[in-house]
């Protein structure tokens, strides 16, 4: 985790006394992280906001109940991710999609044989790259794609994903594996269809 | 995947290994197979450069108009804004 700050003993002093000054400086230097879990776990800028004011008006709350064993980050990304998993709930008739392979941990299919780590940079990372690897992201059923991007994306370790999640360090494990496995397969289809028909057969 | 069976197993352990996760022997076993077996490779590079590829991503940036001050409105710490 990035930020110095959120981790010195003053600042949690301050934030534990209830200054709110010191709230304000933890919405800055959280918030931007908070609400692109959001964004990519509901897809919408308008449920990422609600999961943002939710998430914090939580956490002023519940601010005298904060155990500083678990780190600012590690607490209030799990108000967070309680409240995204809860909202896809919400807009699911049960709970069976949320669950759909998760812990499983091969693919059924054979995999796609498609060398394309050797594509220029430019050719890796544009815009409409990004745009697939987010979409690609976003096609991972809940449990996968929490894990996902708390792993890769905001860099948590796997005990941090544990204890924000509340599952065991197993079950981080084998979500990430799945998930990688997965984009990995989007990620091949994309970059076979953009190389032409030359490497199709590997 | 010459034969199916045969190179499945190793799909999950590729993951371990890019995280460093595994044991010297088990690492060893995987760098044998990936010099035999082509399609593996291609699959290990590939799956490399996904994890690197969302590695670049950005972990969030700045709030979207609006966001920031309706969230600061919402907790009453408009006082507090810098």
């Amino acid at each position: 985790m990035s930020n110095e700050v959120l981790h010195s003993t003053e600042f949690l002093t301050r934030l534990l006394s209830g200054e709110r000054e010191a709230f304000s400086e933890l919405l800055d230097l959280t918030s931007p992280r908070i609400y692109a879990l959001g964004l990519r776990m509901l897809g919408n800028g308008q449920d990422a906001e609600d999961i943002l004011q939710e998430t914090y008006i939580k956490a002023f709350r519940s601010l005298k109940t904060f155990e500083s064993r678990s780190s600012v980050e590690t607490w209030l990304f799990r108000i967070a991710a309680n409240e995204a998993l809860m909202l896809l709930r919400k807009g699911k008739k049960s709970s069976a999609d949320m669950d759909l392979d998760a812990d499983k941990p091969e693919l059924e299919e054979a995999p796609e044989i498609v060398d394309w780590c050797c594509l220029p940079e430019h050719e890796l990372m544009n815009t409409e790259t990004r745009t697939m690897l987010e979409k690609a992201a976003g096609s991972l059923s809940p449990n996968l794609r929490m894990v996902f991007l708390l792993r890769e994306i905001q860099d948590f370790s796997v005990k941090e994903t544990a204890e924000i999640l509340g599952v065991s360090e197993d079950v981080v494990k084998t979500r990430l594996v799945r998930a990688r496995l997965k984009l990995r397969e989007e990620l091949s289809v994309y970059f076979r269809e953009r190389m032409g028909s030359e490497v199709n057969d590997g | 995947m010459d034969e199916q069976g045969h190179c499945k197993g190793y799909l999950t352990r590729f993951s371990e290994y890019i995280d460093g996760e595994l044991p010297e022997d088990v690492c060893r076993m995987i760098e044998d197979h990936l010099k035999e077996c082509s399609n593996c490779t291609i699959v290990y590079n590939t799956l490399l450069r996904t994890v690197e590829l969302y590695h670049e991503l950005p972990q969030g940036e700045q709030l979207p108009d609006g966001v920031r001050s309706r969230l600061f409105k919402r907790l009453s710490l408009e006082d507090s804004q810098k």
